[in-house]
């Protein structure tokens, strides 16, 4: 396979008049990585992904693909192919014609164009549907034939804006998983946006979580889980308790707040008398019962409402209903400090 | 569930199926009818003839009318197609702000605030033999002679005609391309398509509906036409319309009846054509 080439953003941005979309972002990714672009709408998660698609011009800074410098190139000249949001299937082309779009603006003669698109559709499982028109299909298959459309021109990275949110629950989770076979057969670079934090946690090699045109922490999604770089990250991907830095006493001089895992968390009912340094007392506000886990809200007075992920079996040996006092605790190496 | 009684079905369709049946299937009856009577200078007389066809198709003049009507139906036709498309397309997709799209649609539309008489009177001083026309191009010295061409003549008959009709085919096609999807384009444009590969592949094949509405619209117009071929060609040219007109004031009825009835099948052989090529029930 030929060397697939790193993508680097320097100080990229865009301005729409006075509006800072995307604020001088830097980043690096890894020749053949799992990219996931994370962040709430508005978070110039998708105009990066459309600068680096050539769908939107970048007002600053640059997009280097492996030793070329590609932000000013037509969309087509870049060696990236794009998968849109929903899929934006030739609505009058049959899957094949879909699939063989880019080669017939090429030039290519109908025949080799239709053979090697009927190849492409075979790599994704669409070759029964050749002839089918895109409104024939189900949300899955056009998935599918937008994949092999994007990749027929053989990309060497492939953007995907939010691919699976046309998707119904169990359908998102089985294309998440081809997409992610699919990449590791490929070997190229896929860069893929989303709001949704299991998504990026399941897929990516690196995540990228992007806030108010900023990226607010780039690492693989374990590092970003275990050590969140900001309360706001801490918060976004979820899972996490942000408390400030002064409650959970974790000393002096770090930063002003800190965050702990809901599944580091112990709840006991009733308030026991060594509340100190590694626990607090407050009423349960709300459980909810997940099956494998049991989810406790709790309420301390002057902080936002707390959870707590506990096992069905820790749950069970001290139970609390909503309502009722309790305390929690935790471990003193449990306590991350944020940086922000 | 229970059935509705079928009589109720009946009732709901009866509003409907009786204005049809009173202003458009009683008045063809009536013209199909008429166009087998026999006439004479003063009275029409019921019969069963079919001598007001054989008269009409028997005439060299009527298919020399037929080959002018349908002559003028297709320049006019190629003509709006052309004008309308790229009016669309400009407004469609190059003008950005709705607000301005809206208004610049609406401009389109302010011809429409007057008869289609005035507008075709109004191109009278304009091409006239010492019109507006003339004079601008003898005085900047291009021409000697005034242009005979510019008025009554085919040629001021099809430019009143694509003055008076090309936003039929504008308004259609805008609204096929107001439909296409904006992601559509980038996803070509992600192909490597050029902006006229762009038009051809993707735009123009998503148009077709409005192009076959547009189309319905201009061709049925101008071969039932006989005001704009009178005025605009002052009695040089002929058309269908104007052929039975003619008859009319002659008060020869059953000869225009006979002469609408195979306008009449001509026209809806052409929608018909026009239908099997494109489906336009996407747009409806």
């Amino acid at each position: 396979m030929a060397k697939q080439p790193d993508i680097e953003l320097v100080s990229l941005t865009k301005r729409y008049g006075e509006t800072v979309a995307v604020d001088s972002i830097g980043l690096r990714i890894p020749a053949g990585s799992y990219c996931c672009l994370l962040g709430p709408s508005g978070c110039g998660k998708t105009t990066t992904l459309r600068m680096i698609a050539g769908h939107e011009e970048a007002s600053e800074g640059d997009i280097i693909l492996g030793n070329e410098n590609i932000t000013d190139l037509p969309p087509a000249a870049r060696g990236t192919a794009m998968m849109f949001q929903s899929y934006a299937l030739f609505p009058h082309l049959d899957c094949t014609d879909n699939v063989a779009f880019s080669l017939k603006m090429r030039g290519i003669d109908k025949d080799t164009r239709r053979a090697r698109a009927v190849e492409m559709l075979k790599r994704v499982h669409m070759d029964a549907y050749a002839g089918r028109l895109p409104a024939q299909l189900s949300g899955g298959q056009q998935q599918r034939v937008a994949l092999a459309r994007a990749l027929i021109t053989d990309p060497q990275v492939l953007l995907l804006d939010e691919p699976l949110s046309a998707l119904d629950p169990f359908l998102r989770i089985r294309m998440r998983e081809e997409l992610k076979s699919l990449q590791t057969r490929l070997g190229i670079s896929f860069i893929h946006v989303t709001h949704s934090q299991d998504e990026a946690m399941a897929l990516a090699d690196l995540v990228v979580v992007m806030n108010g045109g900023r990226i607010e922490q780039a690492a693989p999604p374990r590092e970003v889980f275990n050590r969140p770089a900001s309360a706001f990250v801490a918060k976004f991907i979820g899972g996490h308790n942000v408390l400030p830095a002064a409650v959970a006493r974790a000393g002096a001089g770090e930063g002003p707040f800190v965050a702990i895992r809901a599944d580091r968390l112990s709840v006991q009912a009733g308030t026991s008398g060594d509340a100190g340094v590694t626990s607090l007392q407050g009423v349960a506000r709300s459980v909810e019962y997940l099956g494998s886990t049991v989810q406790v809200g709790i309420d301390v007075t002057g902080l936002e409402t707390l959870s707590a992920t506990l096992s069905e079996a820790r749950f069970d040996a001290s139970p609390v209903r909503p309502g009722e006092p309790v305390t929690l605790s935790w471990k003193p190496e449990d306590v991350h400090v944020l940086g922000r | 569930m229970n059935r509705v009684k079928s009589w109720v079905t009946y009732l709901q369709v009866a509003p409907l199926a009786l204005v049809f049946l009173l202003f458009l299937i009683v008045p063809i009856a009536t013209i199909v009818v008429v166009s087998f009577f026999d006439y004479n200078t003063t009275q029409i007389i019921p019969a069963f003839l079919l001598q007001n066809y054989e008269e009409l198709l028997l005439s060299p003049v009527t298919w020399r009318t037929y080959q002018q009507t349908i002559q003028f139906a297709l320049i006019t036709w190629a003509l709006t197609l052309l004008i309308g498309f790229t009016v669309a397309y400009f407004v469609a997709f190059h003008v950005r702000s709705p607000t301005m799209q809206t208004v610049l649609f609406l401009l389109c539309t302010i011809p429409f605030w007057t008869s289609n008489v005035i507008r075709m009177i109004s191109w009278i001083p304009f091409l006239g033999r010492h019109g507006l026309a003339n004079t601008t191009l003898m005085n900047l010295g291009l021409i000697k002679e005034p242009l005979e061409f510019l008025l009554y003549s085919d040629f001021s008959v099809v430019l009143a005609y694509v003055h008076l009709y090309t936003l039929f085919m504008v308004v259609p096609i805008f609204n096929s391309m107001m439909r296409i999807d904006r992601s559509l384009l980038e996803a070509a444009r992600d192909a490597g398509a050029t902006g006229w590969q762009t038009l051809l592949n993707v735009i123009l094949p998503l148009c077709k509906p409005g192009i076959a509405i547009g189309s319905i619209f201009v061709v049925t117009i101008v071969m039932g036409d006989f005001v704009t071929v009178r005025m605009m060609s002052g009695g040089l040219s002929a058309s269908v319309g104007l052929m039975m007109a003619n008859a009319m004031s002659l008060l020869q009825y059953p000869a225009a009846a006979a002469n609408a009835v195979i306008l009449l099948l001509l026209v809806l052989f052409i929608v018909a054509a026009m239908m099997r090529l494109v489906d336009i029930r996407k747009e409806l």
